[in-house]
């Protein structure tokens, strides 16, 4: 992976495949996968089970390496999971402070920073509740405060809110952008999720991967204003017609 | 603002009332409930005990429990019981402590260094299976009749029952909290004190009651041996009541023992339920 601040791409994948595995019982997650995103831009990559999706996100994070192709970002990158994966031995603040100390951010400011943090997430009272103490959908907002502390130009979002209930992940959707409005910089975001709705009320553009291997076989940019609400009718609109696509791709493997 | 206050609303419907508070009529009850059984149990071995007793079984040297208690009692009004307790703790202690000190680094080491874990990895699973009193003729020679024997033979015993708690709490470690934390920027020696220790810690200390276990059998078995002069240990007070068949002296000093036991293992039960506590797991 190379790292450069250059170009106006804030993530560049070209000719990206990965395989897992030798000989007969390889498996190829990914195939000649190529994709852009430029710099503040929302790009939501959905696709079926087996279609590389997470490969891919662990890719861009640096986790691990492309089998051929090549993975450019620029910039920080950090990731958010489907588990909030907050430590437990340590409070909200703590979890957000830790990544404050492992990007070197001075003893005399991170206390400030971390109360910002967690007040950009509208979690400034909750500061001193251990993780258990809190729902999923706080949790996952510890999280996002912990991602934003990494101070990522990239945000890579493995299915963040797939394991919320609706009502909870219709205000995060709110939150997330509102959180991305005020970070004051162009924050990148790779959001990755089984929920067509979701990627077309939160993206700039969704990408359709297909499944074993997964390939991009279509993108979507969605020209729908800001505020979204994910079941107004342009919104619903353009799901459906990613859905089809998507099902079609699916029934494929049933054949 | 709207979507705010929904968000701050649903936070507090998530959250509940909390739990509701203790007043101090649960906190009797629940000392009541956690201690009868104990009292009705040691009660149930002084009747079976009692019956033996009267029984007549072996009557001419095993006393009934009224004789024993009254020594236990009368021992305990001398010094020389608690001069033994006293020494035989310290021992347990400093012993303990440096099992734990070798115990810890060693594992960590292990866990952390994978040709160092292929190399001496099971030869720790080896040296804990290894009766303590196999090491008694090794260290009397290394270190003549004195507390340093004892010490040594403790550390043998205890710290790779450490190390093997150390290795497991590390090899436990969630492996969505190791990503969360290389992602994170964590790496080498920040990873290990901030992520893989604190981790490991839950199932550390689960470990650290059994090498108690060992320490206090390595402790016993050396004082039975390893007779340090004008040292009044729990073991120089077997030995002489051994030599004066005097079994009521005999059963008065397990009874210590026995306490002692209880104590300790109350202390590792609290350490373990608030680290519990603190991570949600209770």
């Amino acid at each position: 992976m190379t790292t450069t601040a250059m170009t106006e791409t804030a993530v560049a994948l070209a000719g990206v495949s990965k395989v897992y595995g030798r000989g007969g019982t390889a498996v190829r997650a990914l195939d000649q996968v190529s994709l852009t995103a430029a710099p503040g831009e929302f790009t939501c990559l959905i696709g079926a089970s087996g279609c590389g999706k997470s490969t891919l996100l662990s890719l861009v994070a640096g986790l691990d390496r492309p089998t051929s192709g090549d993975v450019t970002v620029s910039g920080r990158v950090a990731l958010m999971f489907q588990e909030p994966g907050l430590f437990p031995w340590l409070t909200a603040a703590g979890n957000v402070e830790l990544a404050l100390r492992a990007h070197k951010v001075p003893r005399n400011q991170r206390k400030a920073r971390t109360g910002e943090l967690l007040e950009a997430v509208q979690l400034g009272g909750f500061g001193g509740k251990r993780p258990h103490e809190l729902s999923g959908g706080m949790r996952q907002r510890v999280a996002l405060a912990r991602a934003l502390a990494q101070d990522a130009d990239v945000l890579l979002m493995d299915e963040p809110f797939g394991a919320l209930d609706a009502m909870t992940r219709d205000l995060l959707h709110d939150e997330l952008d509102r959180v991305r409005e005020r970070v004051g910089k162009r924050l990148t975001v790779l959001f990755v999720t089984h929920n067509v709705r979701e990627a077309v009320r939160l993206g700039d553009r969704v990408v359709l991967l297909s499944s074993r291997p997964g390939r991009v076989i279509a993108e979507y940019p969605v020209p729908v204003e800001r505020p979204r609400r994910i079941d107004s009718a342009p919104v619903a609109e353009l799901a459906s017609v990613i859905t089809d696509r998507l099902r079609e791709e699916v029934s494929r493997h049933g054949r | 603002m709207a979507a705010d206050t929904t968000l701050a609303g649903l936070d507090a419907l998530d959250l509940g009332d909390g739990t509701p508070g203790r007043g101090a009529r649960d906190r009797v009850a629940r000392i009541s409930n956690a201690v009868w059984p104990k009292v009705a149990a040691v009660a149930l071995v002084w009747v079976i005990w009692e019956i033996v007793h009267l029984t007549g079984w072996k009557h001419y040297v095993l006393p009934g429990p009224g004789v024993t208690l009254s020594n236990l009692w009368a021992q305990a009004q001398t010094g020389l019981l608690w001069h033994a307790i006293g020494d035989t703790m310290e021992r347990a202690v400093i012993g303990y402590a440096l099992a734990l000190v070798i115990g810890t680094v060693v594992g960590l080491l292990v866990a952390r260094v994978p040709l160092l874990r292929s190399a001496v990895g099971s030869l720790i699973t080896g040296l804990q299976t290894m009766p303590s009193a196999a090491w008694i003729p090794f260290a009397i020679i290394l270190f003549g009749l004195n507390t340093s024997a004892i010490l040594f033979i403790i550390v043998m015993a205890a710290a790779p029952a450490v190390a093997n708690a150390m290795i497991a709490g590390v090899d436990y470690t969630p492996p969505l909290l190791l990503k969360a934390g290389k992602v994170m920027g964590l790496g080498g020696l920040s990873l290990t004190r901030f992520l893989i220790l604190p981790a490991a810690l839950p199932t550390f200390v689960a470990g650290l009651k059994q090498a108690w276990a060992f320490t206090w059998h390595a402790l016993l078995t050396a004082e039975l041996l390893v007779l340090v002069a004008g040292q009044p240990s729990i073991g120089v007070l077997f030995q002489a009541d051994q030599d004066q068949t005097d079994m009521a002296s005999t059963i008065a000093v397990m009874i210590v023992i026995l306490i002692l036991g209880v104590i300790v293992d109350a202390l590792f039960v609290r350490a373990n339920s608030a680290i519990r506590r603190r991570w949600g797991l209770s």
